[in-house]
């Protein structure tokens, strides 16, 4: 299980701030888990875009950070804070 | 070290005089305080909402100033961030670093100023004539960070 939260510009676009996916033993890294969302089409390719961020329990990271059951995963745009 | 992440105004000029009355041993203060302005990108702003990751901003933001202070000899250190609702003229952001000696303290803060920019999770939200819209990260900004990435 993996607790999944949209920010910002991705939270408008998915109409949704976050979810709690189940069966996720197979999703491997961060990016396994955004291409897994990406399948979903539609609003969903907001997640390929370059600028894409992420955070894994709260620490920014890359997308080939291991995913880890339980986990709480943040996908972002660009911070613009300041 | 202080952090705060608040939707209330703060005063730049007290939060500074208190960062000095605090130890009389400072010889040096460098404050950066950030506002809303009322014109970005070639149009006029009415004002704007900073959305943010609770929880993770504060813990973001301890990180930054955790690295300042070891990286140079400051005698405190304090972050004020706004979230919520801001208008035109409001301050965003203070960064208040205090040291014995300027050159730690000018360091710091701009330090501070560039990866909270880079890595703190806020996102601006601004208010114009064709309706709001979010406020896109600038390459400028990266590339400023990236001169205190260590070799």
């Amino acid at each position: 299980m993996i607790h999944v939260q949209y920010f910002a510009r991705y939270r408008e676009a998915l109409g949704l701030d976050g979810e709690q996916l189940n069966d996720t033993q197979a999703l491997a890294t961060l990016d396994d888990l955004r291409q897994h969302l990406l399948a979903r089409g539609g609003v969903w390719q907001v997640l390929a875009e370059q600028n894409l961020m992420c955070a894994r329990n709260q620490e920014l990271c890359s997308l080939d950070e291991p995913l880890e059951e339980g986990d709480e995963v943040a996908f972002f745009p660009t911070v613009t804070g300041g | 070290m202080a952090i705060r992440v608040q939707l209330e105004p703060f005063d730049p000029g007290a939060e500074v005089n208190a960062l000095h009355a605090a130890n009389l041993g400072i010889g040096a203060v460098v404050s950066f305080i950030g506002y809303v302005r009322d014109f970005n990108a070639g149009r006029e702003v009415g004002g704007m909402f900073l959305e943010h990751f609770p929880g993770m901003t504060e813990k973001s933001l301890a990180k930054i100033a955790l690295e300042a202070e070891q990286r140079w000899p400051l005698l405190n250190l304090q972050i004020i961030h706004r979230v919520g609702r801001l208008e035109p003229g409001e301050p965003i952001v203070f960064v208040g670093t205090t040291s014995a000696h300027r050159e730690a303290a000018f360091e710091a803060c701009a330090f501070v100023m560039d990866y909270l920019k880079t890595r703190a999770p806020f996102w601006k939200k601004e208010d114009t004539a064709e309706g709001s819209c979010w406020v896109e990260g600038r390459q400028s900004d990266q590339s400023a960070a990236e001169r205190w990435h260590k070799p």
